[in-house]
C-alpha cells in the first residue's frame, strides 16, 4: 500500500483487493499519518482496486469520523463502476465526494 | 435432468484465506458462464460471509471454515459454514449497520451486502455450535435481453 502526504491532504493508494485481511494495516497506517501530519483531507485512490467488500466501507467510515471533527473531507478518485456501486449502495456517496475525471 | 455439480472446500480461518475463498468460488462458478457483474456479486457475498466466520464465528481463533457450492441448472448455491460461537439473534445481526463489534470499526453492512448481491440469503445458527449462511443466485438472468440490445 502506498500513501502520499501533501500538506494537510493524505492520499491512500488502495490495493487491488480491499477486504478484512488488509483493512487492518490500512487503518493503522492511515491513522498514524493523519495524526502526525494534521491531515484534514483524505483521498482514497481506487486506481488499482477491482474488489472491495464492507470491510473497505468500515475503513472509509472510520477515517471520515476522524477528519470530520477537524472540518475535513474525504474523496474517492479513479473508482470503477463496481467500486462506485459499492460506495453508492453503502451510502458512502453521501459523506464523500466522488471525483470524476474528464475523459481525454 | 438439470445439470448439477458440487464442490466443497475446507480451510483454516486465517484472514489471508478470505481472498482464496472468494477466488475459488468465483472460479467454480465460471462454468455457468456468468457476467463479470455476477462474478463480482458472488465474490463480494462470499467475502462477507467468510469474514463474518473469521471475526465473529471464531473471534480470530484458527479453526475450519467450509464452503460448499452447488450448481443446479442456472441456480448457484453457496454455503459458508463455521463451527464457531453462533449468533444469538440472527435478525438483529442482519440489520444494516448493526455490528456486535463496534470497536473493530466494522461497517455493519456484511449481511446487507450479501442480501443485495444474492437473490436469497438464509442463516442458520445455534449458540456454541456455529453458523451456516446459505446464499442463492440465478446466473444468466436477463443475459438474452442484453445480447439483443447490443444488436
Amino acid at each position: 500500500m502506498k500513501y502520499q502526504v501533501q500538506e494537510n491532504c493524505l492520499t491512500i493508494y488502495l490495493p487491488r483487493e480491499v477486504d478484512h485481511h488488509n483493512a487492518e494495516d490500512m487503518r493503522k497506517n492511515a491513522d498514524t499519518l493523519i495524526e502526525r501530519n494534521h491531515i484534514k483531507f483524505v483521498i482514497f485512490d481506487f486506481e488499482m482496486t477491482d474488489f472491495m467488500d464492507s470491510s473497505g466501507i468500515g475503513v472509509i467510515m472510520g477515517r471520515y469520523r476522524i477528519v470530520r471533527l477537524l472540518g475535513g473531507e474525504i474523496w474517492a478518485v479513479h473508482a470503477n463502476a463496481r467500486i462506485k456501486k459499492i460506495l453508492t449502495m453503502s451510502g458512502m456517496t453521501k459523506i464523500m465526494q466522488i471525483y470524476e475525471e474528464d475523459e481525454v | 435432468m438439470k445439470n448439477t455439480n458440487e464442490m466443497e472446500i475446507i480451510f483454516d480461518s486465517f484472514s489471508s484465506n478470505e481472498g482464496f475463498a472468494r477466488v475459488a468460488v468465483a472460479s467454480f462458478m465460471t462454468q455457468l458462464n456468468p457476467t463479470v457483474e455476477e462474478v463480482s456479486d458472488v465474490k463480494t457475498a462470499v467475502s462477507e460471509a467468510v469474514t463474518n466466520s473469521v471475526i465473529h464465528g471464531y473471534e480470530n481463533e484458527i479453526h475450519k471454515v467450509s464452503i460448499r457450492c452447488r450448481i443446479e441448472g442456472q441456480q448457484f448455491t453457496v454455503e459458508v459454514r463455521d463451527s464457531g460461537v453462533g449468533i444469538e439473534d440472527v435478525e438483529q445481526a442482519m440489520t444494516p449497520l448493526y455490528t456486535s463489534k463496534p470497536e473493530l470499526e466494522r461497517s455493519g453492512m456484511g449481511f446487507a451486502f450479501m442480501e443485495a448481491f444474492m437473490d436469497q440469503v438464509e442463516v442458520e445458527s445455534e449458540l456454541g455450535k456455529g453458523t451456516t449462511v446459505r446464499m442463492k443466485k440465478t446466473i444468466g438472468k436477463g443475459r438474452e435481453l442484453w445480447t439483443t440490445q447490443s444488436l
